[in-house]
């Protein structure tokens, strides 16, 4: 069999599953989160991009959009993909105040972004290996197989892995 | 609402709200930038608001100007400009141009007063043509990514289905073009609300 690299991209309130090598990227995170759950043994990852902390429904039409259910469908479909409970960790990025100065309940998202997974992970055990959060820069993230590496890009060009 | 495909009078109600909102734009601009300004507009139409990101570019870097329409109609206003674009605005606006890699406060003001006056320019259309009491929010500014900045507008909108305005016009001052891109994302089904009253202006006159 060919050694095949996958590259999957998804959007705002997206969601993908990786199995073998390659990468899930998705663009522009604001104070939307990108949350990766991945098996530290198997070669199984998923990743999500949710916008809000809360689904006002327990079944929305975007499971992906809110942290409670998105984090509860990446879980879901990551164990279907194969990979082992007990060996479950997260990685996750985003949740800035993009604009500074502003006076709606909008401007506090992020941080009730970052609440929300915090929350959700420590629900369902999943320990946190790393995160980059808050502040007010837009982020590009890529998750890698097998390496298990998160890239983070900025709009001002700063790189990091966690 | 039928997706994509707009009818004849919805298409000329955007239009025509379009070309309103320009006129007050340019007038408002060229006291601004001290010179005859002309605004045409190159785009009038709706855009799904799961669409809205692809129509700008998920990262492309954008000044990004988000200002909240306040009162009959509540929702969110995007003014979008390339950087080329908003720098060229600069340059005219302080007379200088830019040389730090990050925009001054001065600068970053001197965007959210142009942002503030498109925005305002097109609030006053809807007013104009509808007769509707409609405010704006202090505008808030920001550089970055497009996705980045649009997702705290994209979250207020409600449901999937959802769908904004958008205006892509372009200002010629002295010689220099500016691109921008305006996206009015009312809150729940407020754009449904806002169609109507355009196409029965459209279709009765004004």
């Amino acid at each position: 069999m060919v050694d095949e690299q996958q590259t999957i991209r998804i959007g705002i309130a997206e969601g993908a599953i990786l199995t073998g090598p390659g990468t899930i990227t998705t663009t522009g995170l604001g104070s939307c989160i990108g949350l990766v759950l991945f098996d530290v043994i198997d070669h199984v990852a998923g990743m999500v991009h949710v916008m809000l902390p809360e689904s006002p429904s327990p079944s929305p039409a975007l499971p992906q959009k809110y942290a409670d259910t998105g984090i509860r469908w990446l879980y879901e479909n990551v164990l279907e993909a194969g990979a082992n409970r007990a060996r479950l960790k997260a990685k996750y990025a985003g949740g800035s105040q993009m604009f500074r100065g502003l006076q709606t309940e909008a401007l506090r998202i992020g941080d009730r972004n970052i609440a929300a997974v915090a929350e959700h992970l420590s629900q369902l055990h999943i320990p946190i290996v790393n995160f980059d959060v808050g502040g007010s820069v837009g982020r590009t993230i890529r998750f890698e197989l097998p390496s298990r590496a998160l890239h983070i890009r900025t709009a001002r060009g700063e790189e990091r892995s966690i | 609402m039928n997706g994509n495909k707009l009818d004849a009078l919805t298409t000329d109600a955007l239009k025509e709200f379009g070309n309103i909102g320009a006129g007050h734009a340019a007038t408002a601009l060229s006291i601004l930038l001290d010179g005859r300004v002309t605004m045409s507009v190159t785009e009038a139409r709706l855009c799904p608001c799961a669409d809205i990101v692809e129509t700008v570019g998920s990262d492309r870097l954008v000044a990004a100007v988000f200002i909240r329409l306040l009162g009959a109609i509540p929702g969110n206003m995007f003014v979008l400009m390339t950087l080329p674009s908003a720098d060229r605005l600069l340059a005219h606006m302080l007379r200088e141009a830019r040389r730090e890699d990050d925009y001054t406060e001065l600068e970053l003001s001197a965007i959210a007063e142009v942002g503030n006056i498109l925005s305002g320019a097109y609030v006053a259309a809807i007013s104009d043509l509808c007769g509707l009491n409609l405010n704006q929010s202090v505008p808030a500014v920001a550089i970055d990514m497009a996705a980045a900045v649009l997702d705290i507008g994209l979250m207020m909108s409600g449901n999937e289905n959802n769908e904004a305005i958008f205006i892509s016009s372009t200002l010629v001052h002295e010689g220099n073009h500016i691109d921008t891109q305006f996206f009015m994302l009312p809150d729940y089904d407020g754009t449904d609300t806002l169609l109507d009253v355009l196409r029965r202006k459209a279709y009765y006159g004004g």
